[in-house]
């Protein structure tokens, strides 16, 4: 169960919006949180506290493949991002590295900044607190669910490479 | 099947697929650059193996911040070399290098027929060359790096038959933008985008790789190219490997098909904050710039600085203008050289400097003060991109760019006295 304090952005939130380039010769993931949503959100990184949520309209982490958007908010304590749509790649990223992510129009619709929300990413159930209102979201394709219950890309890799006989083994020998 | 899912069946080792079905596809070519390699090899290492599964299928380009610009930006850079040096995947940098997505079809280690995916959203571009290729992040790489395989869910395809003949200072960035004006930002979400037309079988090989290459700023996961004989022709020349050619079927399935009569479009031009908020040249009033960087893995190819030479040639950038050349290879810098270019820029007032992504992204080489404005053929003007947030960014072709750093304000060639 997650929950927290809801930060609202609008449409075409980009990755460039959620980590600017400039902070990109490095990859520590405090250091990258340290300017999260900088460019359109001076107060965020003051503001954040853990187990916040994001809410955005359509298209959020449009742009760039840099793994450092999820990974900056990550470390910035949000639990969960909820949004109309999300862009491919950022979609991709964020249950490779253990971001959970919502679709729901109507918990979008009816949600203001600073409301209370509680997740259950078991049911896909939002609950919205400080309104009373309890939304669904749309369920994980149950091929990607495999992904998230294993811990992410990384852990649902080796757990592959273990079940192909010998297929780790026989990597590291072909060296 | 239309083109992705004939790429995609044939990498996934199926008869057919279909939209919305997830695979896993055996991968041909892995890229990452100095921004998303180091977070890959640190992922990689994760996995316990010693070694990548095909040295030869692994491309790193540190093209971002290099000629590196920092200690930290080294630091990240020396990740790549070591790595690149001890697995002997295929390593470009500094003096044999260019943008990731110039040299690598630019140097054949791309073909018509390959699945790619590079952790750079711009890895659409070599859906110029018939290959279905798409960005992902540095996890999704590791992984591949490993395996040899992806997992990838089957977009629908939407179709764009452009039609008519193309206009004077019109390329293929006009009609990408022009595109991505009429369906937004998100028009292509999740979907590949299938480019073909008469004006297409026209275009240049530069003016598809531009095309391609802002795919992504619609959303798309692929933007997708029939190899003709163009393309065949283009990548026999440069490849090691044979070229596969996949067309779609007369009866291919799309989830929309769009036809646009280009004939009387006039070059467009990207106003700030989105690559979608596109007017033509002549409704974008009176902007007075600051800076113009022609280059990038959008238009640094030599077409790109041929069509800029050509206006620029025996005029001078106006005074209040600085124009940043950044030819996107070595190969694209000593032809452009060899033709004469280098030495037009150069009379002209501009600064030509080595390939780099440099200020694309807001990383070095022509960063952005408050207030500044820049028109560039770059892909993107998201607020901050180039510097400043409160700096602003328009996009446009080589033609508008060249046109407009002589004119010192936003202006179409056919508009410079002559």
């Amino acid at each position: 169960m997650l929950k927290g304090r809801v930060h609202k952005y609008g449409a075409n939130v980009d990755t460039d919006a959620i980590i600017p380039a400039r902070y990109l010769n490095v990859s520590d993931p405090y250091e990258l949180a340290r300017h999260c949503m900088e460019d359109i959100d001076l107060d965020f990184v003051k503001k954040a506290k853990p187990g916040d949520i994001i809410v955005a309209t359509t298209n959020f982490g449009c742009g760039s493949s840099r793994e450092h958007a999820p990974i900056a908010i990550k470390a910035s304590g949000v639990s969960a991002v909820i949004a109309r749509s999300f862009a491919r790649i950022f979609f991709r990223n964020a249950i490779n590295i253990g971001l959970p992510l919502l679709e729901s129009p109507e918990a979008v619709e009816a949600t203001d900044a600073g409301d209370e929300l509680e997740i259950n990413l078991d049911a896909g159930t939002i609950n919205n607190l400080t309104k009373g209102k309890t939304f669904h979201a749309a369920a994980y394709p149950e091929f990607m669910s495999g992904i998230i219950k294993a811990g992410g890309l990384i852990e649902y890799t080796r757990e592959r490479l273990k079940n192909i006989s010998g297929g780790a083994a026989k990597t590291t020998k072909a060296a | 099947m239309n083109l992705a899912e004939k790429i995609l069946a044939a990498h996934a080792g199926k008869e057919r697929v279909s939209p919305g079905e997830f695979i896993s596809a055996r991968v041909d070519v892995v890229l990452a650059n100095d921004i998303t390699a180091p977070i890959a090899i640190r992922e990689f290492w994760k996995l316990g193996l010693e070694k990548v599964f095909d040295p030869k299928k692994i491309v790193l380009v540190p093209d971002h911040f290099v000629p590196n610009k920092d200690i930290q930006s080294a630091e990240q850079a020396k990740i790549l070399r070591e790595f690149a040096r001890a697995q002997g995947v295929n390593f470009f940098e500094c003096g044999q290098m260019g943008i990731e997505h110039v040299i690598l079809h630019e140097k054949g280690l791309v073909m018509p027929g390959d699945l790619v995916i590079g952790a750079d959203s711009h890895t659409c571009t070599y859906g110029a060359l018939g290959a279905f290729a798409t960005g992902m992040g540095s996890t999704d790489v590791a992984s591949a790096m490993a395996t040899g395989d992806i997992w990838m869910k089957v977009p629908p395809t939407i179709k764009f038959v452009y039609k008519g003949r193309l206009p004077k200072h019109v390329g293929g960035k006009d009609l990408i933008l022009y595109t991505i004006g009429k369906i937004g930002v998100d028009g292509a979400l999740y979907a590949a985008m299938e480019f073909g037309g008469e004006v297409i079988e026209k275009l240049s090989m530069e003016g598809r790789f531009t095309m391609a290459n802002m795919a992504i700023e619609a959303g798309a996961k692929a933007g997708l190219f029939y190899a003709d004989k163009k393309v065949v022709a283009y990548a026999k020349g440069r490849g090691k490997r044979q070229p596969v050619v996949f067309e779609p079927d007369a009866d291919a399935k799309y989830e929309a098909v769009h036809e646009y009569d280009v004939s009387g479009i006039e070059p467009q031009v990207a106003l700030p904050h989105l690559p979608s908020n596109v007017k033509p040249v002549s409704q974008v009033g009176r902007v007075y710039i600051d800076q113009v960087v022609i280059g990038s893995c959008t238009n640094g190819r030599f077409e790109d600085l041929q069509v800029a030479a050509n206006i620029l040639n025996k005029k001078k950038v106006n005074s209040n203008v600085r124009c940043i050349i950044i030819p996107g290879s070595q190969q694209v810098y000593m032809d452009a050289l060899r033709s004469g270019y280098i030495e037009v820029f150069i009379e002209a007032g501009c600064a030509v400097s080595t390939p780099t992504c440099g200020p694309c992204l807001g990383g070095h080489m022509g960063i952005l003060a408050a207030g500044e404005k820049c028109l560039a053929t770059t892909n993107r003007n998201f607020i901050g991109r180039m510097g400043s947030p409160k700096s602003e960014v328009y996009l446009a072709g080589p033609a508008v760019a060249a046109a407009s750093a002589i004119a010192g304000k936003i202006v179409s060639p056919g508009d410079l006295a002559t």
